[in-house]
């Protein structure tokens, strides 16, 4: 199942990051499985040791399985002054999940995130490849909603 | 693309594109488009002169839109503004009319006295 | 046969989009198709206009009238008035405080005082149309370089316009350049830094997403004077839109035979690629962006040696920013002289800030270096939002330092900022108004550093971590008697050992707050108060017992149950069972709750105690 996202890639070290991107992605569960890191691992003909150092450093990779939709939601300091803690509280509450956690039904898995650039229009959120600005606890359920709709 | 010229010849082309934007404008077409204009027919003058305006490739002539002018018994009403020059004001326009306006008055610099109803600002 | 004849120009920057734009849009195209205008309307999706807080914005040429806050249930009137009768919609058009319509682009104070150089296309072309870019002028300086320059001629002309990195360290662009131009070497490389990871500066999504082209033409100019005839484009993997845009930008000049070999009929020859990262806010130093990119992780490492001897894979490469890059095309097409016209003795040229915070106007501004703090917060940013009063501005983010309102008239660039204890950095500048406690706001950032410090180096690794301890004794209410000076001591150790930029500058927010607001800090640490009541710890909710009318709601109300009382005795708050949630004074109906901003003396005593029994137990 990964060879078809090799043949996009030349076996070389510096196409980890991509290829790990990619089978992330291709993933229902957005994640990089312990059989994914060995087909790399052999691919590359890099030890597994150093895709997991890769793996692990950069926070936007995942070692467990997560939801449909990730939600990344901004921790930098405009979107704390203009009030980021209330959409978390209400994103913690509504999906009944703590960080880093998938809500049961397997839909939606919160996490924080570094700025997105988004200042301007603070609080923003990312939903896998989606930015949502301004933020307030009415539009979350909004959101939420529409999401849960597409299914 | 291999040369200079090459690159200058896409840019001219790609301005006049982008010519609404622009300020490479001699000419000013302003069609009223209010109520009254619009039920009497200012839509196909506007249609009109686009067609003149691109059919001819003037480059340099730019249709807009404006709205009531408070001309009701005028209408459809054009003004045609140009740089260094008083305003024209032309009224009951019709398609016919905004052929020839074009040929006279934009491409030939001479108004077309028949269809003015005031000049000056 | 064209019939355009209006141009509307939707901001789809990624303010614009998240405000909902793209739905927008999509509507107002399904209303011009259902009337049979699409053909008379072009609609053209822009890069970011600049003015994000008044998003979703769009531009209606001709007349250049400017549109803020639309939303999708606006998009059949403004059809119907003005792509149709030509009647603006007033009420979407921004007006100022005499209500006067400020309908064009060009009336709106927030544009007055900028000056665009990297921005001048940004929200004016269509980003995914390299005719517009063309029309603008593009590619005829890289044309005219080709042509017409020598490597040293180009290198000399950057060095004599002062361009200075855009990224944060401000190092003079031609200097770099020269380093790896004089290095020998069958490879160089050319990188565009697009991790920008600052918290609230977006310039180079911005850029990127708005006008690929510009920044894609820079890198070649910079290729040419370095010889190197392969970029690199690293790329946050949170923009995944900059990403699309450089990427589909770079395929329209392959095809256009803007890139590839013999390009404008000279030898020189270049290709480029697309990198992303993986959410790593430490792979904005260029060191560790090179490892990166080699797929390792983002570690920095020592310098020297410095990437314009040994960068990618060994070879020379030379680091520039996104808004350096973008900066290129118009300083050699108006000149070095005219470029160096604008800014102050060692700081030249426009910088882009990202204007954020309790300020009116957020957004993205251009100015000339050297302008003030006054005249960008309250002239291009108008000034504080509601009655507030201004307290401080952070400038370059988590690298960056606090300023106060003692600094407004100080000039805006590399060198002045640094001596205040501030920095340019990326260009992030928050706006704070007096109800923001200075301490938490240096815990905030700091708290940043610490999450995102690599580990590589122990005073980073450590020492972020020693100081984030005494920021949040101190915020919490359990500082100590020189706290303060173990706080300067720490930070100057780390500024000094740190490897790499992240640690050396990341004391700096509580460093330069400790310096401008040394009493908040005291304030917190000796009366155990914090007179914003941010710190919940510091500060306790009370009831006025004379404007109480014992209703009981705030009891009924209080999620721990921590209000007692009677209507005859009125209401009291149990100030140690107390979580500080503020409900209770949200729901009093006659205002009898406030702040008061200081520990109460119960919580002090309890806690006191609570000592006490801990110590004689051990």
């Amino acid at each position: 199942m990964y060879q078809e996202i090799f043949s996009k890639y030349t076996p070389t070290r510096d196409n980890l990051i991509y290829i790990l991107h990619d089978i992330q992605d291709s993933h229902p569960q957005h994640y990089i499985s312990e059989e994914a890191v060995q087909a790399v691992s052999d691919y590359l003909s890099l030890p597994a040791n150093h895709i997991y150092g890769v793996l692990t450093f950069y926070s936007m990779y995942s070692t467990t399985p997560r939801g449909k939709y990730i939600i990344r939601l901004c921790e930098s300091p405009h979107c704390y002054i203009r009030g980021s803690e209330n959409i978390l509280r209400k994103l913690k509450n509504t999906l009944n999940v703590s960080i880093g956690n998938t809500s049961k039904d397997g839909l939606f898995t919160l996490e924080l995130c570094a700025c997105l650039g988004v200042c301007g229009n603070a609080p923003v959120m990312m939903i896998n490849d989606d930015v949502y600005g301004d933020l307030t606890e009415d539009k979350v359920d909004d959101i939420l909603a529409k999401l849960r709709e597409v299914k | 693309m291999k040369t200079l010229a090459d690159l200058k010849k896409i840019r001219e082309k790609a301005q006049e594109e982008m010519k609404l934007r622009g300020s490479n404008v001699r000419i000013k077409i302003v069609v009223g488009m209010g109520t009254s204009g619009i039920a009497m027919g200012a839509r196909e003058v506007m249609k009109a002169f686009l067609e003149e305006i691109s059919q001819r490739n003037l480059t340099d002539v730019l249709v807009t839109q404006t709205g009531e002018k408070g001309l009701s018994s005028l209408e459809p009403v054009v003004d045609v503004i140009e740089e260094g020059k008083d305003k024209v004001t032309y009224g009951n326009m019709t398609p016919e009319k905004v052929r020839k306006v074009v040929v006279e008055h934009i491409v030939n610099g001479r108004a077309v006295s028949d269809y003015i109803v005031s000049t000056g600002s | 046969m064209s019939l355009k004849r209006i141009d509307l120009l939707i901001c789809c920057g990624s303010g614009c989009v998240s405000a909902g734009a793209l739905k927008i849009k999509d509507k107002i195209q399904s209303i011009l198709t259902d009337k049979g205008l699409l053909q008379e309307i072009n609609i053209i999706e822009t890069g970011c206009m600049g003015p994000c807080d008044y998003g979703p914005v769009m531009v209606v040429y001709p007349e250049g009238v400017f549109y803020k806050k639309v939303t999708v249930e606006d998009a059949e009137e403004l059809v119907e008035e003005h792509f149709i009768k030509g009647r603006p919609v007033k009420r979407l058009m921004l007006q100022d405080e005499e209500k006067q319509l400020l309908s064009t682009q060009k009336d709106i104070p927030f544009y007055q005082k900028q000056v665009k150089v990297a921005l001048a296309n940004c929200g004016y072309i269509d980003p995914e149309s390299l005719d517009e870019y063309i029309a603008l002028g593009g590619y005829e300086a890289l044309g005219n370089i080709l042509t017409g320059m020598t490597t040293e001629q180009t290198i000399e002309l950057v060095i004599k316009s002062g361009l200075r990195g855009r990224g944060g360290g401000g190092f003079p662009t031609g200097m770099k350049w020269k380093f790896a131009s004089s290095s020998k070497s069958d490879q160089k490389y050319i990188i565009c830094n697009g991790d920008e990871g600052d918290p609230g500066a977006f310039m180079d999504r911005s850029l990127l997403e708005g006008d690929p082209h510009r920044v894609l033409e820079g890198m070649m100019i910079a290729a040419y004077a370095i010889g190197a005839s392969k970029g690199f484009f690293y790329i946050r993997a949170e923009y995944p839109l900059a990403i699309k845009r450089i990427k589909h930008a770079i395929e329209q000049a392959k095809e256009a035979g803007l890139m590839g070999t013999g390009i404008f009929g000279t030898k020189f020859s270049f290709d480029a690629e697309v990198r992303t990262g993986a959410g790593a806010f430490v792979c904005g130093e260029e060191t560790a962006l090179i490892h990166s990119i080699e797929g390792l992780r983002g570690h920095p490492t020592p310098k020297p040696p410095f990437p314009s001897d040994k960068g990618l894979w060994g070879k020379p490469s030379v680091v520039n920013n996104v808004e350096t890059l973008a900066n290129l095309p118009t300083i050699f097409l108006k000149g070095a002289e005219w470029f160096a016209t604008m800014g102050t003795e060692t700081s030249k040229g426009t910088k882009v800030f990202a204007l954020t915070g309790d300020v009116k106007n957020t957004g993205l501004v251009e100015v000339p270096m050297g302008i003030t703090l006054r005249e960008m917060i309250f002239d291009v940013g108008g000034g504080i939002v509601g009655d507030k009063g201004f307290k401080a501005v952070q400038l370059g983010g988590p690298s960056g330092g606090c300023l106060t309102s003692e600094h407004l008239d100080v000039p805006v660039d590399y060198e002045t900022l640094k001596a205040k204890g501030a920095m340019m950095g990326s260009g992030g500048v928050i706006v704070m108004n007096d109800t923001n406690c200075m301490v938490s706001i240096a815990k905030f950032f700091l708290d940043f550093s610490v999450e995102e410090s690599c580990g590589k180096c122990s005073p980073c690794r450590i020492g972020l971590k020693q100081m984030l301890d005494i920021m949040e004794r101190i915020t919490s209410g359990n500082g100590k008697e020189g706290d303060i000076e173990e706080l300067v001591q720490l930070g100057g150790a780390i500024k000094e050992l740190s490897l790499c930029g992240l640690g050396q500058t990341a004391p700096n927010p509580v460093l330069s707050t400790i310096r401008y607001f040394r009493h908040e800090y005291e304030a917190h640490i000796k009366d155990h108060a914090c007179a914003t009541s941010v710190c919940l710890d510091l500060m306790h909710f009370m009831i006025d017992k004379a404007k109480c009318i014992g209703c009981s709601l705030c009891a009924r109300k209080c999620p721990v149950s921590c209000i007692s009382g009677s209507k005859e005795e009125k209401y009291t708050i149990h100030q140690t069972d107390c979580v500080k949630c503020g409900t209770c004074m949200e729901v009093c109906p006659v205002k009898a709750i406030s702040k008061v901003p200081v520990m109460h003396d119960e919580v002090k005593a309890s806690r006191e105690a609570r000592k006490k029994q801990l110590e004689s137990e051990e």
